[in-house]
Formats: structure tokens, C-alpha cells, sequence
């Protein structure tokens, strides 16, 4: 474990820059995290020797590509406990979601009930929005207490015979909170509703496995896990996917076609029409490996060292609001936080010019920020290249900041 | 653990210094009079008795502006604005109105985003356009409203 966490900062071609004059620190790894060098290799090494169409041809880089990119769900089936088949690829979590707003809506009914939470990211939360409109379905909203958790006893009153879908994030990008997706999946199932699980922020981070959550559906990006951007994973049940209709249409997903009419490949091939993102596959697949082989127990250990030192120096500063739960129990490598006077552009422009790189804003979360009563917040987040001496330069930062706006 | 990988960094790059020294001239677009506009806001008051009254936002960074304005003989005899956000986008608007005291209506619509910079008196970045430009937009819009 010492040997490979030691290296890993240098792993990372990117962080050795400077900005601003300043040694590059970065933390906006909610938003998209930074590539290993095996990552970017893989994908260049693809292009250079294997390129090629996948499932079209008999020649040998077609036959390498399809090798490599059928190879890529196996890598992610076994990442996250599932079955190859059961990994569909998409652009990420955003299409992901869209997939299944879009195929399991088409079914919904006038008085059919979803129910999404108070902290979802806005690509969790307008997909269903939309299709409860265009069905005439309800949309309800599982609050948050004043700990920044779902508040499950409403969640129980909220999950009826009428709840078709259930759809959550499994770690909150903005209050780092884990859901207690298992006890949400047991309440689903319990009046037959499914539950639509979006881990773009855990699965990066944890280890997850989707028959140990018992979610229906799972979705996140490779972006955030350390892997190339315009690819992600829409995992879903076998029997669920079987049962569904397609979301495109085109090449790749058929099996046969007349003018008349035309019958559907098999999964996951069925969700995945046009040629798919076969470079990012084998980038994901890469950056998955590389995570493999820290462990993600380790992953998970280090950023939360990292978090808990993060929110300890944070609470020391006056004019600071941590905005999310209070310790590391049940949470995230997230931190949002709010400076007394200080607009979350305006501290992101000053951590800048001391080449910290933090994200500032509504993250997509305007209801959670509607709720909560903020105009916005600072993020920092963390992965297994943050040290706390990235932390220690952050502190320093926001405090030239209170000094340039005192 | 975290110390090692802390030292392992450290040999191979250079170390960060946040230094006390206030920021330097080619960064200073915090200077002392966009703080002040920021704290203390000229103008910003509701304008019942107005000609104009023009809301704009930034959804991204939720820079939110409300712009009021008087106007008598195609002239605009005052000025005034509600709004919160960053200090870019506050002082900006709040410098505006002054700015706009007294200016014919047809010389406020010919304000171009070169004049709101030269008013700031600031390097803007790619990313702070919006922020600077969003008291702009909401003079151009509130006026295009009332042909």
C-alpha cells in the first residue's frame, strides 16, 4: 500500500504545472478528475495500433478493437459486481439517466408517482421532471434534515403504491452525504417501484456493488474515476433491460431489418446504437484497472483522511459554513463550504491566482441551493493525488481571500 | 500515508507559497474600488417610480441583477438597481448607474462592452465575462424593451 500511494501524485502528468506562477492544486474532482498516465497511454496506444470499427469487420484491427471494447464492459461488469451484459456504455451519466427517463416513462401513467430527492444534480432531477409532465405523472421530492441526510421517515410516507420509479444519488455532489440506497431499494421494491441509482459520485470513490445495493439501475461517467470524458455506464438488471424497449435506433443495435419492420441485437448491444466511443472504453477500462489496483477500500480510506483534515482546518476559519454533514461518517470526498461576504466566484478567482483550483457555484443543484437558502458554494474535492499539504495551501488561500475582501 | 505522498510531491515540484503580500498589479482585479462599490453599493435601491425595470440573471454563478430606471425627455434622470452575486458583477452594475445618471437614452444604448471595462478598470478573464457583462446585458435587454 505504501509503494503505490506514493507514486501516485507522479503518475499524473498534468499536476506537474504551474499556474499563476504557482504549483497547480486541484481539487474540482467532483467536476472531472485528472487522467494517469496509463490512461492517456491506453488511449493514444488505441489509436495508433487498433483503430478500427467494432463489431463490423473481419480484419484484424476490427477484430482487436471489438476484442478490447467488449473486454471494457467485462472490466466494468467485474468492477461493480454485475454481468457483461448488463453494462451498457454511454456518453455518461447525464445520457444514462436520460436513457431511462426516456424508455421507462414511455410506460408511465397520469397519477404514476416518481420520487427524486432535495440534493439531486440537475441530470437527475429534469429528465423526470419532463416525462412526468409529458405523462402526467407526479413528481415528489424526498426532503433533507437539518444534518444535510434524506429524511427517511418521509421517505417512507413518500413511497406508495403509486411510486413507480425511485431516483437518487448515492453520494450528494455537493453535501458529500451517502444515501442509504439499500434501505431506499428495500422501500422501492416493497410496492414494486425500480430505483435509479446515480453514483457519478460514488463509484469513483468507493467500492460499490450493485447486487449488494439491490439497485435496479446505476449510472455513472468515467470522467470522474480518473478516465477519459464522453463515456459512462448505464448498468441495469438483466430481466429490466431484457424487458425494455430501445433508446436509439441506428447500427449496432439490430438484429434484423426489413422496411416492414425490425428486431432488436441482444444486450447490451440493444442500448448502444452507432458506433460506439470505443477509444473512452478502453480508457475507462484502463482507469478502472489503475483504480483496481490501489483498491478502492484504500481509495476510499485516503480521500476520507483527506476530508476529515479538510474539514477540521475549514471549521478553525471564522466566516466559514461547512455545507454538508459534520464529520466523515456516511460521507463523500466532498466539501462544500460558504465564506461569510465572499461570493463563490469571487474566492474561486483569488484560489486561482495561488494555483488551487476549486469549483464554485450552484454544481447544478439550484433546488438543493433553493432549499438551503445559498447563492451558491466552494467546493473542494478530493482524490488519491490531494495531499494535505493541497489542503494546507487551500486554508492559506481562502484566508488571503478574507483579507482581499476585509 | 498522506505525509509520504506529501514529500514524494514535494521533490518534484516546487513548493506552493501563499504569500501576504497583496496581489500584484497584473492581478489586481480585486482593487480597492470594486471592494467598495462591492460593499458598499451605490444606488441599490427598488425605484418605484420607474420607466424601466429590467431583471437579468447569470443561472451558472446566479449573478442576479434588477435594473431601474427614470427616464424623462429620453433622458435618464436616475438610476438604481437590486442584485446579488460576485463582486464583479455587483460593483459593475452599481458603477453603471451611476454612470447612467443624466446620459441620454440613446447614448446608454450605444455603451458598449469596452466601456464597461474601461469603467471597471480591471483585467476580466475569459471566465468573468458574464460577471462583468451581466449590468450590460440588463441595460441593453430593459431598454430594448420599451421600443
Amino acid at each position: 500500500m505504501k509503494q503505490n500511494l506514493q507514486n501516485k501524485a507522479a503518475d499524473f502528468p498534468i499536476l506537474n504545472q504551474k499556474v499563476n506562477g504557482k504549483r497547480l492544486v486541484y481539487l474540482d474532482n467532483s467536476a472531472t478528475t485528472q487522467k494517469p498516465r496509463a490512461v492517456i497511454q491506453a488511449i493514444t496506444g488505441y489509436y495508433e495500433n487498433d483503430n478500427a470499427n467494432v463489431h463490423r469487420g473481419v480484419h484484424e484491427l476490427s477484430m482487436r478493437a471489438s476484442i478490447a471494447y467488449e473486454k471494457a464492459h467485462e472490466v466494468v461488469a467485474d468492477f461493480i459486481g454485475a454481468a457483461p451484459e448488463e453494462i451498457i456504455f454511454t456518453k455518461g451519466t447525464t445520457e444514462s439517466l436520460n436513457l431511462l427517463a426516456s424508455v421507462l416513462g414511455r410506460s408511465l401513467k397520469a397519477n404514476d408517482e416518481i420520487l427524486i430527492s432535495q440534493m439531486e444534480h440537475h441530470s437527475n432531477l429534469v429528465p423526470w421532471q419532463q416525462i412526468a409532465k409529458e405523462k402526467g405523472a407526479k413528481l415528489s421530492v424526498i426532503p433533507l434534515t437539518k444534518d444535510y441526510r434524506l429524511d427517511m421517515n418521509k421517505a417512507k410516507q413518500l413511497i406508495n403504491k403509486n411510486t413507480k420509479i425511485v431516483a437518487v444519488c448515492h453520494v450528494s455532489n455537493v453535501l458529500g452525504t451517502i444515501n442509504p440506497i439499500k434501505e431506499l431499494a428495500a422501500l422501492a421494491h416493497k410496492v414494486g417501484a425500480r430505483i435509479v441509482v446515480d453514483a457519478a459520485q460514488s463509484v469513483p470513490h468507493m467500492k460499490v456493488n450493485v447486487k449488494d445495493l439491490d439497485c435496479d439501475f446505476l449510472a455513472f461517467s468515467a470522467h470522474k474515476m480518473l478516465g477519459p470524458t464522453g463515456i459512462g455506464v448505464l448498468y441495469g438488471k438483466r430481466q429490466l433491460l431484457e424487458k425494455m424497449e430501445p433508446y436509439q435506433y441506428g447500427g449496432g443495435m439490430i438484429q434484423e431489418v426489413s422496411i416492414e419492420k425490425t428486431t432488436w441485437n441482444e444486450l447490451p448491444w440493444k442500448f448502444e446504437a452507432g458506433t460506439p466511443n470505443i477509444a473512452g472504453a478502453i480508457g475507462l477500462a484502463k482507469a478502472i484497472e489503475y483504480l483496481q489496483s490501489i483498491g478502492m477500500e484504500k481509495v476510499q480510506k485516503y480521500t476520507e483522511v483527506l476530508t476529515a483534515y479538510a474539514l477540521a482546518e475549514l471549521k478553525k476559519i471564522k466566516g466559514v459554513k461547512i455545507i454538508g454533514p459534520a464529520n466523515t461518517k456516511d460521507r463523500g470526498a466532498v466539501v462544500s463550504f460558504t465564506v461569510e461576504g465572499i461570493h463563490p466566484h469571487d474566492i474561486g478567482e483569488i484560489l486561482n491566482q495561488e494555483g488551487v483550483a476549486i469549483r464554485g457555484g450552484n454544481h447544478c443543484a439550484m433546488p438543493l441551493m433553493a432549499c438551503l437558502g445559498i447563492n451558491g458554494t466552494n467546493r473542494a474535492s478530493f482524490h488519491i493525488y490531494n495531499t494535505k499539504e493541497d489542503i494546507d495551501i487551500l486554508i492559506k488561500a481562502i484566508k488571503k481571500a478574507q483579507r482581499t475582501f476585509k | 500515508m498522506i505525509q509520504e505522498l506529501t514529500q514524494e510531491k514535494a521533490a518534484l515540484i516546487d513548493r506552493n507559497q501563499v504569500s501576504d503580500s497583496p496581489l500584484t498589479e497584473d492581478q489586481e482585479i480585486y482593487k480597492e474600488n470594486i471592494i467598495d462599490y462591492y460593499k458598499h453599493p451605490r444606488n441599490k435601491e427598488e425605484l418605484h417610480a420607474c420607466t424601466v425595470k429590467h431583471r437579468e440573471i447569470n443561472p451558472l454563478c446566479g449573478d442576479d441583477i434588477t435594473l431601474y430606471l427614470k427616464i424623462e425627455k429620453e433622458k435618464i434622470t436616475k438610476a438604481t438597481f437590486m442584485g446579488k452575486g460576485c463582486a464583479i458583477s455587483q460593483a459593475s452594475v452599481s458603477l453603471l448607474t451611476e454612470k447612467l445618471q443624466g446620459m441620454s437614452v440613446n447614448e446608454a444604448k450605444k455603451l458598449s462592452k469596452e466601456d464597461i471595462f474601461a469603467m471597471l478598470g480591471i483585467p476580466i478573464s475569459f471566465v468573468r465575462m458574464k460577471c462583468a457583462l451581466l449590468s450590460l446585458k440588463t441595460l441593453s435587454n430593459g431598454l430594448g424593451e420599451t421600443q
